[in-house]
């Protein structure tokens, strides 16, 4: 397992989630602090292509060996890509959480949004 | 007798008060009226214990169990004989309880058992993953349902009429309260035909053999639901499976069923179990417990609930259920019963219903005022259509000592005169030539009766 970071060129959500932007679409994915908490993640259940996402809700499920959680989105918009690697090694999530680990994909509904969420120092300070 | 209640009128008037409801009548408003009684006990104040216990005794005398008559009744649940084996297993301390065992440090052999009930439910279904078992064939339907809403989130279930009608009810229950629909296809000549599917149908289910005893092309019924992107889901009635092939085979992606069948006595309706069965693709929404095999710290076998992570003690309202106690008891009786009949007894035994069905429904169908209601193939069960009033018939029969079996028309209002009928191992040749000749002179009585009216 990869140690603690929180990379500076993401965008965090308090949730425990990060998003990468890249013009009108973003990458998804949960934290080293959520991966973390969660254990050596076993499932990842994730939305369907073209299903819509809203900021501040559940978008997929990820299931370790100690709980089944909502993954939450911190962007709204479409989904155009899922990370199909994790259905046969999931642990990936654990092992590069902002890399090979990412979730899915969206087309951005609403740019304005990532206005609001925090940067990486100001999620770190939310963890202590 | 007295009828000492702690609660005072007061007391009682002060608990209604606190939970904002005016009487202890309202609080059962959402009982439907038909099951409440709406009077007292016909039970006169002031009798002595013993005399009330006479009174209740000679009611309960009253019920006629299958133990009292020849029954040729099924319709879901069915006379088969029970060996003393099960419940010398059962009735084990170590084993005597309804509850799944969590604790593996403590439950190895509980949580052993479980798993060869799965693995027989597996092997019978031909899907690779089964539960430790739900409450009983109806609630395994809902449930079934509620997987297909989480799997495609689509708004219709097709339901066969073949289904089990307790079952129909139970699932169009559950369905209201998701906001989906559920729309019945009818049968023709004693099978499903199903409409036009489309996209918002969630699955289709179908039962295998369906209620008229007829055993359905489940293939043909997997491809019509998967085209339209749907589940096929089937609920199936165990011991026939020794023969048909299973559904699991046939594309069927969750199979259900009522237990009872496997070393479960009738018991005037239960208890029983229900099972569970689907494909890998499905596991993780299947409701309730999983008894799953693993190694220890020094690599000896050993037995886990497993995919714990989904059920109500973690995921509360989120969990693929809210079953607190399986019938664990009940399925452990399933398992002795199967082990007990092995796998070449099971193959034996419904064979043996297979051929005694055919001969009753050639005997009776040969029958003046008789006739089949369908011609498909059966292996338990079949449905005739009297030339005459049912319920009389069946009590002409019942004054000879037979119970001839279930007019469908208390399910199927369309099919007034018809009677359901049902083979056991317990129902001998001579038994059913005796129906044949009970039943041949019921109807004959009753025609000449209908005759001399018209006359």
């Amino acid at each position: 397992m990869a140690d603690a970071s929180y990379p500076t060129d993401l965008l965090y959500h308090p949730e425990h989630d990060w998003a990468r932007l890249n013009g009108e679409t973003a990458t998804l994915g949960i934290t080293w602090y959520a991966q973390d908490a969660l254990g050596e993640l076993v499932f990842f259940d994730p939305p369907a292509i073209g299903a819509q996402v809203s900021k501040d809700q559940s978008y997929a499920e990820v299931e370790s060996v100690k709980a089944v959680s909502d993954v939450i989105a911190p962007l709204s918009g479409e989904v155009v890509e899922v990370n199909d690697a994790l259905a046969d090694t999931p642990e990936t999530v654990n092992d590069d959480p902002y890399g090979e680990g990412w979730l899915v994909k969206i087309k951005l509904s609403d740019s304005a949004e990532a206005e609001s969420l925090l940067d990486a120092a100001a999620y770190e300070a939310t963890l202590t | 007798m007295s009828t000492y209640v702690s609660a005072t009128e007061a007391d009682r008037r002060e608990m209604l008060a606190a939970i904002g409801v005016d009487s202890i009548e309202q609080l059962f408003s959402d009982i439907p009226e038909g099951l409440r009684l709406e009077r007292p006990l016909a039970l006169d104040p002031g009798r002595a214990e013993q005399e009330v216990y006479d009174e209740l005794r000679a009611l309960a005398a009253r019920n006629v169990s299958t133990e009292d008559e020849v029954s040729f009744l099924g319709g879901g649940m069915y006379d088969h004989y029970v060996p003393a084996l099960v419940d010398s297993i059962v009735e084990r301390s170590e084993f005597l309880t309804p509850y799944t065992p969590y604790q593996p440090e403590i439950s190895q052999g509980g949580l052993q058992a479980m798993f060869e009930y799965q693995t027989a439910i597996s092997e019978l279904t031909g899907l690779p993953v089964s539960n430790a078992s739900v409450y009983e064939g109806p609630s395994a339907v809902a449930a079934a349902g509620y997987v297909a809403k989480h799997v495609n989130r689509r708004g219709r279930f097709v339901v066969s009429r073949g289904v089990h009608p307790h079952a129909r009810e139970a699932l169009a229950t559950m369905a209201g309260s998701w906001q989906m629909e559920t729309v019945e296809a009818p049968l023709r000549t004693g099978l499903t035909e199903l409409p036009e599917l489309d996209e918002n149908v969630s699955a289709v289910i179908v039962a295998q053999p369906n209620f008229l005893g007829a055993v359905e092309d489940l293939q043909a019924l997997a491809d019509a639901a998967h085209s339209a992107g749907a589940l096929l889901i089937c609920s199936c009635d165990p011991l026939p499976l020794a023969l048909l092939k299973a559904p699991g085979d046939c594309g069927v992606d969750i199979a259900v069923g009522e237990g009872q069948t496997l070393g479960n006595r009738l018991d005037f309706g239960g208890p029983s179990f229900g099972f569970f069965a689907t494909t890998e693709a499905l596991m993780r929404r299947i409701p309730g417990r999983i008894a799953g095999e693993t190694r220890d710290l020094d690599g000896k076998r050993g037995f886990v609930l497993t995919l714990q992570t989904r059920e109500q003690h973690i995921r509360r309202e989120k969990a693929t259920s809210n079953i607190c106690t399986a019938q664990a008891l009940n399925a452990l009786a399933g398992v002795i019963y199967l082990s007990w009949l092995g796998r070449r007894g099971i193959v034996e035994l419904a064979e043996l219903m297979l051929r005694r069905t055919a001969y009753a429904r050639q005997r009776l169908a040969a029958l003046p005022g008789v006739t089949a209601l369908h011609e498909q193939p059966v292996v338990r069960e079949f449905a005739v259509t009297l030339d005459a009033p049912i319920e009389k018939v069946i009590a002409r029969c019942r004054a000879a000592g037979i119970n001839p079996g279930y007019p469908l028309v208390r399910s199927y209002p369309e099919l007034s005169e018809g009677l359901l009928i049902a083979i056991t191992e317990r129902r001998t040749r001579a038994e059913i030539d005796r129906l044949a000749d009970v039943l041949g002179a019921s109807v004959s009585a009753e025609r000449e009766t209908l005759a001399g009216v018209t006359a």
